[in-house]
């Protein structure tokens, strides 16, 4: 990612110039969210919810992993609350997004901070991320973050709903697999940022844990993993010798 | 195409999920830059990205049917491992999507 975001002239950045290149940052991983989102809206209407159902949930509540289980356990007949509580704890990882985003965001005035925040995706965070910690001194970072949320929203709305047509004429595109679109995503996205050696202990330490912690209830597995894996990070680095710190470019 | 949910309750599961949704996006997203953060909370957060988005693809990749396949039947396991080679040689996540998918692809059709 940040060599295709890199070599830009940012010194004379504008709302318009930041808004394109957010977009552009974001087209992998919209192209990584493609099959993700239709074979939610393909699920979605087959697993119990009404076409509105569906469209309400990539609309409104737009998290794409929390709507995948929501549709699962709907097709189970798990009750609503409990649906909602799994939600909740799935989207916890969104706490240390917006924490990690939210030093660059400070000066904002409440009209960009609740449609961007409503808009928080892991894909929108990784992009945006490289960008807000870039050395320049664009004062019209937030651009480039709108440009990024509005092109994920818009485009997993289109796929919800071509997802949505082809669930209700084809029958099996739901069990084609090609939700491992999502993983090979993050994959892409993770392994270039594993630049020092602490970072790649906090990887290491995440994948080991997540798998051991998977079957811990409401998938909050994912969040004993993270926080193992940022733990160990910090302590790797804690245990560097200090020039090397110094040094770091992360 | 049956229904198990009323409309009602649809309703209620769209509202509420989107409740606890924004809940975990917005609120510090507003807060933590408006106070005073100790140094060594920004330095962990820097890995943030890495630890979640790690502890999400792993299990994706080794356990998609929940329980861990290293079999040469688990095509998102090779699918991820291709992934993961070329996004380290080229870092283009483009290229790591494109090829990702075209291993998972050809796994599927040639090798099972």
């Amino acid at each position: 990612m940040t060599t295709i975001i890199a070599d830009k002239p940012k010194n004379t950045s504008t709302p318009r110039s930041e808004f394109l290149n957010g977009m552009k940052d974001t087209i992998p991983l919209i192209i990584g969210a493609i099959p993700f989102g239709m074979i939610f809206g393909a699920i979605g209407v087959t697993s119990g919810l009404s076409v509105w159902g569906v469209l309400g949930l990539s609309a409104i509540v737009f998290a794409g992993s929390a709507q995948f289980i929501a549709a699962g356990l709907v097709s189970q007949g798990v009750g609503v609350a409990f649906i909602i509580l799994t939600t909740a704890i799935v989207n916890l990882r969104h706490l240390l997004y917006a924490a990690s985003l939210s030093p660059y965001m400070k000066n904002l005035a409440q009209k960009w901070l609740l449609p961007l925040g409503f808009w928080l995706t892991d894909e929108t965070y990784a992009v945006v991320i490289t960008r807000y910690a870039q050395q320049d001194k664009s004062p019209h970072k937030h651009w480039y973050h709108l440009g990024s949320s509005v092109a994920m929203y818009s485009n997993w709305q289109l796929w919800t709903i071509i997802g949505i047509v082809a669930g209700t004429q084809l029958e099996g595109i739901a069990d084609l697999g090609l939700d491992v679109a999502m993983a090979i995503t993050f994959i892409g996205i993770v392994v270039p940022l594993i630049k020092t050696r602490p970072m790649l202990i906090c990887a290491l330490v995440a994948g080991v844990v997540a798998v051991f912690a998977y079957d811990l209830p409401n998938q909050s597995g994912l969040m004993v993993a993270s926080f193992a894996g940022i733990f160990a990070g910090v302590i790797a680095e804690a245990m560097q010798p200090a020039k090397v710190k110094n040094s770091e470019i992360l | 195409m049956e229904t198990s949910l009323s409309p009602l309750q649809e309703f209620i599961l769209i509202l509420g999920m989107f409740i606890v949704t924004f809940l975990a996006r917005y609120p510090l997203l507003v807060l933590v830059g408006r106070i005073q953060l100790p140094e060594r909370v920004f330095r962990a957060l820097r890995y943030v990205p890495v630890a979640v988005l790690t502890a999400i693809s792993v299990p994706a990749a080794l356990m998609p049917q929940g329980t861990v396949n290293f079999g040469i039947g688990n095509t998102y396991l090779y699918a991820s491992i291709a992934a993961g080679l070329i996004a380290w040689y080229t870092k283009n996540l483009l290229y790591t999507i494109g090829g990702g998918m075209l291993v998972f692809i050809f796994w599927r059709v040639i090798v099972l």
